[in-house]
Protein backbone atom coordinates (compact mmCIF):
# COMPACT_ATOMS: atom_id res chain seq x y z
CA UNK A 1 0.00 0.00 0.00
CA UNK A 2 1.32 3.26 -0.59
CA UNK A 3 1.62 6.38 1.38
CA UNK A 4 -0.98 8.19 0.29
CA UNK A 5 -3.94 4.83 0.69
CA UNK A 6 -2.67 4.27 4.25
CA UNK A 7 -3.44 8.27 4.84
CA UNK A 8 -7.03 7.67 3.44
CA UNK A 9 -7.55 4.71 5.47
CA UNK A 10 -7.09 6.80 8.26
CA UNK A 11 -8.95 9.38 7.15
CA UNK A 12 -11.83 6.71 6.77
CA UNK A 13 -12.48 5.72 10.40
CA UNK A 14 -11.63 9.29 11.12
CA UNK A 15 -15.10 9.96 9.58
CA UNK A 16 -16.73 7.06 10.63
CA UNK A 17 -16.03 8.40 14.37
CA UNK A 18 -17.64 11.84 12.96
CA UNK A 19 -21.03 10.21 12.31
CA UNK A 20 -20.76 7.75 15.59
CA UNK A 21 -20.27 11.24 17.48
CA UNK A 22 -23.14 12.83 15.66
CA UNK A 23 -25.28 9.71 16.57
CA UNK A 24 -24.19 9.82 20.50
CA UNK A 25 -24.12 13.22 20.54
CA UNK A 26 -28.41 13.10 20.33
CA UNK A 27 -28.38 10.72 22.95
CA UNK A 28 -28.25 12.07 26.84
CA UNK A 29 -26.51 8.99 28.09
CA UNK A 30 -23.81 8.78 25.26
CA UNK A 31 -23.50 12.39 24.71
CA UNK A 32 -20.28 12.80 26.41
CA UNK A 33 -18.86 9.77 24.62
CA UNK A 34 -19.61 11.16 21.60
CA UNK A 35 -18.06 13.85 21.94
CA UNK A 36 -14.69 12.16 22.87
CA UNK A 37 -15.41 9.99 20.06
CA UNK A 38 -15.10 13.16 17.71
CA UNK A 39 -12.24 14.51 19.06
CA UNK A 40 -10.40 11.28 18.57
CA UNK A 41 -11.45 11.01 15.13
CA UNK A 42 -9.87 14.52 14.62
CA UNK A 43 -6.87 13.87 16.53
CA UNK A 44 -6.38 10.65 14.06
CA UNK A 45 -7.15 12.74 10.79
CA UNK A 46 -4.59 15.58 11.89
CA UNK A 47 -2.12 13.08 12.62
CA UNK A 48 -2.58 11.27 9.41
CA UNK A 49 -2.20 14.45 7.43
CA UNK A 50 1.62 14.94 8.81
CA UNK A 51 2.47 11.97 7.70
CA UNK A 52 1.40 13.04 4.04
CA UNK A 53 4.42 13.19 1.33
CA UNK A 54 5.87 16.41 0.60
CA UNK A 55 4.32 18.36 3.27
CA UNK A 56 6.09 21.77 4.21
CA UNK A 57 6.41 23.99 6.46
CA UNK A 58 5.54 21.57 9.69
CA UNK A 59 7.68 23.91 11.75
CA UNK A 60 5.03 27.13 10.79
CA UNK A 61 2.04 24.43 10.94
CA UNK A 62 2.91 23.47 14.47
CA UNK A 63 3.40 26.69 15.58
CA UNK A 64 0.32 27.99 14.34
CA UNK A 65 -1.69 25.07 16.14
CA UNK A 66 0.25 25.95 19.21
CA UNK A 67 -1.22 29.14 18.87
CA UNK A 68 -4.94 28.26 18.15
CA UNK A 69 -4.79 25.97 21.44
CA UNK A 70 -3.25 28.18 23.40
CA UNK A 71 -5.68 30.50 22.68
CA UNK A 72 -8.96 28.18 22.53
CA UNK A 73 -8.50 25.76 25.04
CA UNK A 74 -8.26 28.54 28.58
CA UNK A 75 -11.34 30.49 26.19
CA UNK A 76 -12.85 27.41 26.54
CA UNK A 77 -12.57 26.40 30.02
CA UNK A 78 -12.51 29.41 31.43
CA UNK A 79 -15.82 31.12 29.95
CA UNK A 80 -19.01 30.92 32.53
CA UNK A 81 -21.16 28.31 31.15
CA UNK A 82 -24.46 31.53 30.59
CA UNK A 83 -21.66 32.64 28.00
CA UNK A 84 -21.37 29.25 25.85
CA UNK A 85 -23.52 29.59 23.14
CA UNK A 86 -21.59 33.14 22.42
CA UNK A 87 -18.50 30.79 22.50
CA UNK A 88 -20.27 28.59 20.34
CA UNK A 89 -20.66 31.43 18.11
CA UNK A 90 -17.01 32.03 17.73
CA UNK A 91 -15.99 29.20 17.31
CA UNK A 92 -18.12 28.35 14.56
CA UNK A 93 -17.02 32.29 12.99
CA UNK A 94 -13.22 31.31 12.98
CA UNK A 95 -14.44 27.96 11.33
CA UNK A 96 -16.22 29.72 8.44
CA UNK A 97 -13.04 32.10 8.07
CA UNK A 98 -10.56 28.98 8.17
CA UNK A 99 -12.57 27.73 5.18
CA UNK A 100 -12.66 30.70 3.53
CA UNK A 101 -8.94 31.22 3.50
CA UNK A 102 -8.40 27.94 2.66
CA UNK A 103 -10.52 27.98 -0.69
CA UNK A 104 -9.10 31.38 -1.55
CA UNK A 105 -5.75 30.18 -0.75
CA UNK A 106 -6.18 26.82 -2.93
CA UNK A 107 -7.21 29.52 -5.70
CA UNK A 108 -3.92 32.00 -5.23
CA UNK A 109 -2.12 28.91 -5.55
CA UNK A 110 -2.98 27.33 -8.93
CA UNK A 111 -2.46 29.17 -11.98
CA UNK A 112 -6.23 30.16 -12.03
CA UNK A 113 -6.20 29.79 -16.20
CA UNK A 114 -5.69 26.12 -16.07
CA UNK A 115 -8.28 25.55 -13.58
CA UNK A 116 -11.64 24.46 -15.06
CA UNK A 117 -14.79 26.15 -14.42
CA UNK A 118 -16.09 23.88 -11.92
CA UNK A 119 -12.91 24.27 -9.98
CA UNK A 120 -13.08 27.92 -9.88
CA UNK A 121 -16.74 27.87 -8.70
CA UNK A 122 -16.30 25.28 -5.38
CA UNK A 123 -13.19 27.98 -4.70
CA UNK A 124 -15.99 31.08 -5.01
CA UNK A 125 -18.64 28.50 -2.42
CA UNK A 126 -16.10 28.43 -0.01
CA UNK A 127 -15.30 31.62 0.02
CA UNK A 128 -18.13 33.46 -0.14
CA UNK A 129 -20.62 31.02 2.30
CA UNK A 130 -17.23 30.80 4.63
CA UNK A 131 -17.03 34.61 4.80
CA UNK A 132 -20.76 35.20 5.32
CA UNK A 133 -20.10 32.85 8.29
CA UNK A 134 -17.62 34.51 9.77
CA UNK A 135 -19.21 37.58 9.94
CA UNK A 136 -22.55 36.46 11.20
CA UNK A 137 -21.24 34.90 13.86
CA UNK A 138 -19.05 37.63 14.81
CA UNK A 139 -22.35 39.75 15.12
CA UNK A 140 -24.16 36.93 17.00
CA UNK A 141 -21.00 36.81 19.28
CA UNK A 142 -21.39 40.67 20.15
CA UNK A 143 -25.58 40.28 20.24
CA UNK A 144 -24.94 37.74 22.63
CA UNK A 145 -22.43 39.46 24.56
CA UNK A 146 -24.22 42.41 24.78
CA UNK A 147 -21.54 44.24 22.74
CA UNK A 148 -24.32 45.88 20.48
CA UNK A 149 -27.76 45.46 21.48
CA UNK A 150 -29.89 42.16 21.13
CA UNK A 151 -33.33 43.99 19.89
CA UNK A 152 -33.64 43.75 15.94
CA UNK A 153 -31.59 46.44 13.90
CA UNK A 154 -33.73 47.82 11.44
CA UNK A 155 -33.59 50.80 8.68
CA UNK A 156 -35.79 52.13 6.32
CA UNK A 157 -34.62 50.32 2.99
CA UNK A 158 -32.88 47.96 4.41
CA UNK A 159 -34.14 45.23 2.04
CA UNK A 160 -33.45 47.15 -0.82
CA UNK A 161 -29.63 47.53 0.88
CA UNK A 162 -29.26 43.13 1.32
CA UNK A 163 -30.74 42.80 -2.39
CA UNK A 164 -28.69 45.43 -3.77
CA UNK A 165 -25.69 43.37 -2.00
CA UNK A 166 -26.57 40.42 -2.48
CA UNK A 167 -27.24 40.58 -6.30
CA UNK A 168 -23.38 42.40 -6.30
CA UNK A 169 -22.53 39.27 -5.37
CA UNK A 170 -24.35 37.56 -7.75
CA UNK A 171 -22.36 39.39 -10.58
CA UNK A 172 -19.13 39.54 -9.23
CA UNK A 173 -19.37 36.03 -9.21
CA UNK A 174 -20.03 35.27 -12.60
CA UNK A 175 -16.89 37.99 -12.95
CA UNK A 176 -14.54 36.11 -11.41
CA UNK A 177 -15.68 32.76 -13.45
CA UNK A 178 -15.17 34.37 -16.68
CA UNK A 179 -11.72 36.43 -15.63
CA UNK A 180 -10.28 34.37 -12.84
CA UNK A 181 -9.15 37.70 -11.47
CA UNK A 182 -8.20 37.14 -7.92
CA UNK A 183 -8.61 41.05 -6.99
CA UNK A 184 -12.30 40.45 -7.75
CA UNK A 185 -12.18 37.65 -5.44
CA UNK A 186 -10.93 39.25 -2.68
CA UNK A 187 -14.06 41.66 -3.28
CA UNK A 188 -16.50 38.95 -3.65
CA UNK A 189 -14.60 37.86 0.18
CA UNK A 190 -15.04 41.34 1.39
CA UNK A 191 -18.85 41.92 0.35
CA UNK A 192 -19.70 38.15 1.71
CA UNK A 193 -18.63 39.50 5.26
CA UNK A 194 -20.76 42.72 4.69
CA UNK A 195 -23.54 40.49 3.49
CA UNK A 196 -23.31 38.31 6.64
CA UNK A 197 -23.22 41.21 8.82
CA UNK A 198 -26.61 42.74 7.11
CA UNK A 199 -28.11 39.33 7.39
CA UNK A 200 -28.21 39.38 10.97
CA UNK A 201 -28.50 42.63 11.77
CA UNK A 202 -32.46 42.98 12.06
CA UNK A 203 -32.84 39.43 13.72
CA UNK A 204 -33.52 39.67 17.61
CA UNK A 205 -31.43 38.54 20.50
CA UNK A 206 -33.62 35.93 21.61
CA UNK A 207 -33.32 34.21 17.99
CA UNK A 208 -29.57 34.29 17.70
CA UNK A 209 -29.23 30.61 18.79
CA UNK A 210 -31.57 29.57 16.14
CA UNK A 211 -29.00 31.86 13.38
CA UNK A 212 -26.10 30.11 15.02
CA UNK A 213 -27.19 27.33 14.65
CA UNK A 214 -27.99 28.04 10.78
CA UNK A 215 -24.26 29.28 10.38
CA UNK A 216 -23.43 26.63 11.94
CA UNK A 217 -24.42 24.63 8.78
CA UNK A 218 -23.36 27.14 6.44
CA UNK A 219 -19.87 26.40 7.88
CA UNK A 220 -20.25 22.54 7.50
CA UNK A 221 -21.32 23.15 3.56
CA UNK A 222 -18.05 26.24 3.44
CA UNK A 223 -15.67 23.18 4.63
CA UNK A 224 -17.56 20.96 2.23
CA UNK A 225 -16.65 23.43 -0.70
CA UNK A 226 -12.97 23.75 0.46
CA UNK A 227 -13.18 19.84 0.61
CA UNK A 228 -13.96 20.07 -3.51
CA UNK A 229 -11.43 22.42 -4.22
CA UNK A 230 -8.88 20.22 -2.33
CA UNK A 231 -10.08 16.99 -3.94
CA UNK A 232 -10.25 16.01 0.21
CA UNK A 233 -13.39 13.28 0.80
CA UNK A 234 -12.71 14.08 4.04
CA UNK A 235 -13.62 17.40 4.36
CA UNK A 236 -16.23 16.58 1.98
CA UNK A 237 -18.28 13.98 4.17
CA UNK A 238 -17.34 15.89 7.49
CA UNK A 239 -18.36 18.91 6.11
CA UNK A 240 -21.43 17.99 4.53
CA UNK A 241 -22.46 15.90 7.34
CA UNK A 242 -22.45 19.02 9.53
CA UNK A 243 -24.51 20.71 6.71
CA UNK A 244 -26.96 18.27 6.85
CA UNK A 245 -27.44 17.59 10.41
CA UNK A 246 -27.24 21.72 11.51
CA UNK A 247 -29.79 22.19 8.81
CA UNK A 248 -32.17 19.84 10.64
CA UNK A 249 -31.27 21.11 14.12
CA UNK A 250 -31.81 24.40 13.19
CA UNK A 251 -35.56 23.61 11.77
CA UNK A 252 -35.87 21.58 15.12
CA UNK A 253 -34.88 24.38 17.38
CA UNK A 254 -37.22 26.34 15.34
CA UNK A 255 -39.68 24.20 15.68
CA UNK A 256 -39.14 24.03 19.51
CA UNK A 257 -40.37 27.58 19.59
CA UNK A 258 -43.40 27.21 18.02
CA UNK A 259 -41.87 29.34 15.09
CA UNK A 260 -40.68 28.50 11.36
CA UNK A 261 -37.47 29.34 10.10
CA UNK A 262 -38.65 32.16 7.71
CA UNK A 263 -40.67 34.04 10.62
CA UNK A 264 -37.44 33.80 12.22
CA UNK A 265 -35.27 35.33 9.95
CA UNK A 266 -37.22 37.60 8.22
CA UNK A 267 -40.12 39.00 10.27
CA UNK A 268 -38.29 41.75 11.28
CA UNK A 269 -37.74 42.84 7.38
CA UNK A 270 -39.59 45.38 6.42
CA UNK A 271 -41.68 46.72 9.31
CA UNK A 272 -40.08 48.28 11.87
CA UNK A 273 -41.60 46.31 14.73
CA UNK A 274 -43.32 48.82 17.53
CA UNK A 275 -42.51 47.48 21.09
CA UNK A 276 -46.00 45.50 21.89
CA UNK A 277 -47.93 47.90 24.30
CA UNK A 278 -45.03 49.68 25.64
CA UNK A 279 -47.08 52.78 25.25
CA UNK A 280 -50.00 51.33 27.59
CA UNK A 281 -47.59 49.99 29.84
CA UNK A 282 -46.20 53.44 31.03
CA UNK A 283 -49.53 54.01 32.83
CA UNK A 284 -50.32 51.14 34.29
CA UNK A 285 -49.20 50.50 37.84
CA UNK A 286 -47.92 46.88 39.17
CA UNK A 287 -47.97 45.37 42.74
CA UNK A 288 -44.65 45.50 44.35
CA UNK A 289 -44.10 43.30 47.50
CA UNK A 290 -41.78 42.68 50.38
CA UNK A 291 -39.56 39.88 50.92
CA UNK A 292 -42.04 38.83 54.34
CA UNK A 293 -44.95 39.29 51.75
CA UNK A 294 -43.53 36.52 49.24
CA UNK A 295 -42.30 34.44 52.09
CA UNK A 296 -45.34 33.89 53.65
CA UNK A 297 -47.22 33.35 50.76
CA UNK A 298 -44.87 30.78 49.57
CA UNK A 299 -44.40 29.39 53.07
CA UNK A 300 -48.11 28.56 52.85
CA UNK A 301 -48.36 27.32 49.70
CA UNK A 302 -49.38 23.34 48.37
CA UNK A 303 -47.53 23.67 45.04
CA UNK A 304 -45.00 26.03 44.34
CA UNK A 305 -43.89 25.96 40.30
CA UNK A 306 -40.66 27.59 39.85
CA UNK A 307 -39.59 29.01 36.89
CA UNK A 308 -36.82 29.88 35.92
CA UNK A 309 -34.91 32.17 32.93
CA UNK A 310 -31.71 34.05 31.75
CA UNK A 311 -31.90 36.27 34.73
CA UNK A 312 -31.39 33.64 37.02
CA UNK A 313 -28.69 32.33 35.47
CA UNK A 314 -26.73 35.61 35.00
CA UNK A 315 -27.54 36.16 38.78
CA UNK A 316 -25.78 32.94 39.50
CA UNK A 317 -28.63 32.07 41.43
CA UNK A 318 -28.63 28.24 40.70
CA UNK A 319 -27.40 27.53 43.90
CA UNK A 320 -29.72 29.69 45.53
CA UNK A 321 -32.95 28.52 44.24
CA UNK A 322 -32.55 25.10 44.96
CA UNK A 323 -32.35 25.93 48.70
CA UNK A 324 -35.22 28.05 48.42
CA UNK A 325 -36.81 24.80 47.29
CA UNK A 326 -35.17 22.56 49.96
CA UNK A 327 -36.59 24.68 52.19
CA UNK A 328 -39.88 24.66 50.62
CA UNK A 329 -39.98 20.76 50.78
CA UNK A 330 -39.32 20.43 54.44
CA UNK A 331 -42.32 22.69 54.77
CA UNK A 332 -44.16 20.04 52.88
CA UNK A 333 -44.57 22.46 49.54
CA UNK A 334 -44.61 20.57 46.79
CA UNK A 335 -42.16 22.12 44.42
CA UNK A 336 -41.77 21.96 40.98
CA UNK A 337 -39.67 23.38 38.36
CA UNK A 338 -40.99 24.48 34.98
CA UNK A 339 -38.49 24.55 32.30
CA UNK A 340 -39.84 26.15 29.21
CA UNK A 341 -37.38 24.68 25.95
CA UNK A 342 -35.48 27.52 25.33
CA UNK A 343 -35.34 28.91 29.02
CA UNK A 344 -31.45 30.34 29.17
CA UNK A 345 -30.43 31.34 25.87
CA UNK A 346 -30.37 28.28 24.34
CA UNK A 347 -32.53 25.17 23.81
CA UNK A 348 -31.20 22.79 26.70
CA UNK A 349 -29.24 25.38 28.51
CA UNK A 350 -31.54 25.81 31.73
CA UNK A 351 -31.52 21.79 32.25
CA UNK A 352 -27.32 22.23 32.45
CA UNK A 353 -27.77 25.20 34.64
CA UNK A 354 -29.89 23.52 37.07
CA UNK A 355 -27.71 20.60 36.56
CA UNK A 356 -24.80 21.83 37.69
CA UNK A 357 -26.49 23.41 41.08
CA UNK A 358 -27.45 19.67 42.03
CA UNK A 359 -31.28 20.45 41.26
CA UNK A 360 -32.78 16.58 40.79
CA UNK A 361 -33.83 16.04 37.69
CA UNK A 362 -36.91 14.46 38.75
CA UNK A 363 -38.29 17.82 40.08
CA UNK A 364 -37.91 19.45 36.39
CA UNK A 365 -40.77 19.70 34.49
CA UNK A 366 -40.80 20.20 30.75
CA UNK A 367 -43.72 22.95 29.45
CA UNK A 368 -46.22 21.00 28.21
CA UNK A 369 -46.52 19.03 31.39
CA UNK A 370 -45.87 22.22 33.84
CA UNK A 371 -48.75 23.32 31.78
CA UNK A 372 -50.70 21.02 32.69
CA UNK A 373 -50.06 21.30 36.24
CA UNK A 374 -50.35 25.00 36.05
CA UNK A 375 -54.00 25.13 37.37
CA UNK A 376 -53.75 23.61 40.60
CA UNK A 377 -50.17 25.69 41.74
CA UNK A 378 -50.72 28.29 44.63
CA UNK A 379 -47.68 30.04 43.56
CA UNK A 380 -45.73 30.73 40.08
CA UNK A 381 -42.46 32.07 41.19
CA UNK A 382 -41.17 33.51 37.73
CA UNK A 383 -36.97 33.93 38.18
CA UNK A 384 -35.50 36.03 36.28
CA UNK A 385 -37.54 34.93 32.92
CA UNK A 386 -39.88 37.22 31.16
CA UNK A 387 -40.68 36.32 27.56
CA UNK A 388 -41.05 32.75 28.09
CA UNK A 389 -43.95 33.42 30.30
CA UNK A 390 -45.15 36.51 28.18
CA UNK A 391 -49.27 35.81 27.37
CA UNK A 392 -48.28 38.11 24.62
CA UNK A 393 -47.45 34.86 22.44
CA UNK A 394 -50.88 33.71 22.96
CA UNK A 395 -52.31 37.06 22.27
CA UNK A 396 -51.54 39.76 20.43
CA UNK A 397 -50.71 38.63 16.81
CA UNK A 398 -48.53 41.28 15.95
CA UNK A 399 -45.92 40.23 18.96
CA UNK A 400 -42.60 39.50 17.70
CA UNK A 401 -43.04 36.60 19.66
CA UNK A 402 -46.86 35.50 18.39
CA UNK A 403 -46.80 31.49 18.44
CA UNK A 404 -43.94 30.97 20.75
CA UNK A 405 -45.55 28.47 23.27
CA UNK A 406 -44.57 29.59 26.99
CA UNK A 407 -45.59 28.38 30.31
CA UNK A 408 -48.91 29.50 31.23
CA UNK A 409 -47.75 31.14 34.63
CA UNK A 410 -50.85 32.89 34.47
CA UNK A 411 -52.85 29.74 35.61
CA UNK A 412 -52.01 29.93 38.93
CA UNK A 413 -53.51 30.95 41.56
CA UNK A 414 -50.67 33.49 42.33
CA UNK A 415 -47.63 35.21 40.57
CA UNK A 416 -44.33 36.53 41.86
CA UNK A 417 -41.80 37.76 39.50
CA UNK A 418 -38.61 38.19 41.00
CA UNK A 419 -36.82 40.67 38.71
CA UNK A 420 -34.37 43.68 39.10
CA UNK A 421 -36.32 46.13 37.20
CA UNK A 422 -39.28 46.95 35.02
CA UNK A 423 -36.87 46.01 31.80
CA UNK A 424 -38.44 44.57 29.48
CA UNK A 425 -37.26 40.99 28.54
CA UNK A 426 -34.25 39.50 25.71
CA UNK A 427 -36.65 39.92 23.07
CA UNK A 428 -37.39 43.39 24.14
CA UNK A 429 -41.44 43.33 24.43
CA UNK A 430 -43.18 44.28 27.20
CA UNK A 431 -45.42 41.73 29.49
CA UNK A 432 -48.75 42.12 30.50
CA UNK A 433 -48.44 39.46 33.18
CA UNK A 434 -46.79 42.14 35.25
CA UNK A 435 -49.61 44.35 35.20
CA UNK A 436 -52.23 41.10 36.24
CA UNK A 437 -53.71 41.94 39.45
CA UNK A 438 -52.49 38.33 40.47
CA UNK A 439 -49.25 39.42 40.50
CA UNK A 440 -46.97 40.67 42.69
CA UNK A 441 -43.45 41.97 41.84
CA UNK A 442 -40.16 41.59 44.27
CA UNK A 443 -38.06 43.63 43.03
CA UNK A 444 -33.84 43.28 43.24
CA UNK A 445 -31.13 41.18 42.68
CA UNK A 446 -32.31 37.67 41.99
CA UNK A 447 -29.68 35.72 43.86
CA UNK A 448 -30.46 38.19 46.78
CA UNK A 449 -33.96 37.58 46.48
CA UNK A 450 -34.07 33.79 47.03
CA UNK A 451 -31.83 33.77 49.74
CA UNK A 452 -33.76 36.09 51.91
CA UNK A 453 -36.69 34.45 50.57
CA UNK A 454 -35.21 30.85 51.84
CA UNK A 455 -34.56 32.66 55.21
CA UNK A 456 -38.15 34.22 55.62
CA UNK A 457 -39.40 31.04 54.68
CA UNK A 458 -37.72 29.15 57.63
CA UNK A 459 -39.25 32.39 59.96
CA UNK A 460 -42.53 32.18 59.43
CA UNK B 1 -16.79 17.32 -16.16
CA UNK B 2 -14.49 14.76 -14.52
CA UNK B 3 -15.13 11.36 -13.22
CA UNK B 4 -13.70 12.59 -10.12
CA UNK B 5 -15.60 15.74 -9.48
CA UNK B 6 -18.80 12.97 -10.21
CA UNK B 7 -17.70 10.95 -7.02
CA UNK B 8 -16.94 14.05 -4.83
CA UNK B 9 -20.62 14.99 -5.91
CA UNK B 10 -21.82 11.28 -4.90
CA UNK B 11 -19.83 11.20 -1.92
CA UNK B 12 -21.64 15.01 -0.92
CA UNK B 13 -24.84 13.63 -1.82
CA UNK B 14 -24.53 10.56 0.70
CA UNK B 15 -23.13 12.26 3.54
CA UNK B 16 -26.00 14.81 3.08
CA UNK B 17 -28.53 11.97 3.93
CA UNK B 18 -26.54 10.38 6.36
CA UNK B 19 -26.02 13.72 8.11
CA UNK B 20 -29.60 14.34 7.88
CA UNK B 21 -30.66 10.60 9.41
CA UNK B 22 -27.94 10.54 12.02
CA UNK B 23 -29.51 12.74 14.43
CA UNK B 24 -32.94 12.82 12.84
CA UNK B 25 -34.03 11.41 17.01
CA UNK B 26 -32.82 14.06 19.24
CA UNK B 27 -34.29 15.61 22.39
CA UNK B 28 -34.24 19.37 23.20
CA UNK B 29 -32.42 18.95 26.01
CA UNK B 30 -29.69 18.39 23.73
CA UNK B 31 -29.48 21.13 20.88
CA UNK B 32 -27.10 22.62 22.20
CA UNK B 33 -24.58 20.22 22.69
CA UNK B 34 -25.46 18.74 19.36
CA UNK B 35 -24.93 22.20 17.68
CA UNK B 36 -21.52 22.45 19.68
CA UNK B 37 -20.25 18.77 18.79
CA UNK B 38 -21.04 19.13 14.96
CA UNK B 39 -19.58 23.11 15.14
CA UNK B 40 -16.04 21.19 16.66
CA UNK B 41 -16.61 18.80 13.93
CA UNK B 42 -16.85 21.26 11.30
CA UNK B 43 -12.40 22.30 12.61
CA UNK B 44 -11.58 18.97 10.28
CA UNK B 45 -11.17 21.86 7.80
CA UNK B 46 -7.83 22.34 9.63
CA UNK B 47 -6.88 19.21 7.74
CA UNK B 48 -7.72 21.74 4.48
CA UNK B 49 -5.51 24.40 5.83
CA UNK B 50 -2.46 22.02 6.96
CA UNK B 51 -2.74 21.13 3.53
CA UNK B 52 -2.93 24.42 1.97
CA UNK B 53 0.06 25.65 4.14
CA UNK B 54 2.46 22.28 3.66
CA UNK B 55 1.97 23.01 -0.29
CA UNK B 56 2.83 27.01 -0.07
CA UNK B 57 5.30 28.07 -2.58
CA UNK B 58 4.59 32.20 -1.98
CA UNK B 59 5.00 34.54 1.35
CA UNK B 60 1.43 35.40 0.50
CA UNK B 61 0.11 31.65 0.18
CA UNK B 62 2.47 30.86 3.99
CA UNK B 63 0.68 34.11 5.71
CA UNK B 64 -2.58 32.87 4.56
CA UNK B 65 -2.23 29.44 5.12
CA UNK B 66 -0.55 30.09 8.31
CA UNK B 67 -4.40 32.12 9.38
CA UNK B 68 -6.26 29.31 8.42
CA UNK B 69 -4.09 26.30 10.19
CA UNK B 70 -4.53 28.96 13.31
CA UNK B 71 -8.54 30.10 12.63
CA UNK B 72 -9.33 26.36 12.28
CA UNK B 73 -7.35 24.96 15.06
CA UNK B 74 -9.00 27.48 17.22
CA UNK B 75 -12.44 26.03 15.51
CA UNK B 76 -11.22 22.55 17.00
CA UNK B 77 -9.75 22.66 20.30
CA UNK B 78 -12.65 24.88 21.21
CA UNK B 79 -15.39 23.25 20.32
CA UNK B 80 -14.26 19.84 21.50
CA UNK B 81 -13.88 21.35 24.76
CA UNK B 82 -16.81 24.05 25.13
CA UNK B 83 -19.14 20.58 24.10
CA UNK B 84 -17.46 18.86 26.77
CA UNK B 85 -18.08 21.09 29.03
CA UNK B 86 -21.70 21.47 28.65
CA UNK B 87 -22.24 17.43 28.69
CA UNK B 88 -19.81 17.28 31.98
CA UNK B 89 -23.19 18.72 33.23
CA UNK B 90 -25.33 15.74 32.36
CA UNK B 91 -22.92 13.36 34.69
CA UNK B 92 -25.15 14.50 37.93
CA UNK B 93 -28.43 13.83 36.29
CA UNK B 94 -28.41 9.93 37.13
CA UNK B 95 -29.51 10.17 41.18
CA UNK B 96 -26.37 8.80 43.01
CA UNK B 97 -27.35 7.30 46.33
CA UNK B 98 -26.00 10.59 48.25
CA UNK B 99 -28.11 12.64 45.90
CA UNK B 100 -31.22 10.76 48.22
CA UNK B 101 -29.51 12.27 51.28
CA UNK B 102 -29.28 15.50 50.36
CA UNK B 103 -32.85 15.89 49.31
CA UNK B 104 -33.35 15.73 52.99
CA UNK B 105 -30.57 18.65 53.53
CA UNK B 106 -28.18 16.29 55.23
CA UNK B 107 -24.93 17.78 53.57
CA UNK B 108 -24.68 21.31 53.85
CA UNK B 109 -23.08 22.99 50.57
Amino acid sequence: MSRGTVIDIFYLVAVVGFILALKALSSPRRARMGNLLGAAGMVLAVGATFARAGLGHVGLMVGAMAIGVAVGVPAARLVRMTAMPQMVAAFNGVGGGAAAVVSLTAFVSTDAKLLPIYKVLEVIFGVVIGSFSLSGSALSFAKLQELVTGRPIVYRGQQRVNAVVAAGILALLIAVLTTDSTVLLWILLVLSLALGLLFVLPIGGADVPVLISLLNAFTGLAVAASGFSLNSNLLVVAGTLVGASGTLLTVLMSNAMGRSLPNILFSAFGAVITAGTSEAATTRSVRAATVEDVAVLLAYARKVAIIPGYGLAVAQAQHAVRELANTLTKRGVEVFYAIHPIAGRMPGHMNVLLAEADVPYEDLREMEEANREMSTVDVALVVGANDTVNPAAKEVPGSPIYGMPIINADEAANIVFLKRSMRPGFAGIDNDLMYNPKTVMLFGDAKDSLQKLASGVVRV
Amino acid sequence: MTNGLVELFTIFILSAFVGYEVISKVTSILHTPLMSGSNAIHGVVLVGAMIVLGSAHTVGEEALGFIAVVLATLNVVGGFVVTDRMLEMFKARTPAPQDVQRKDGDLPE
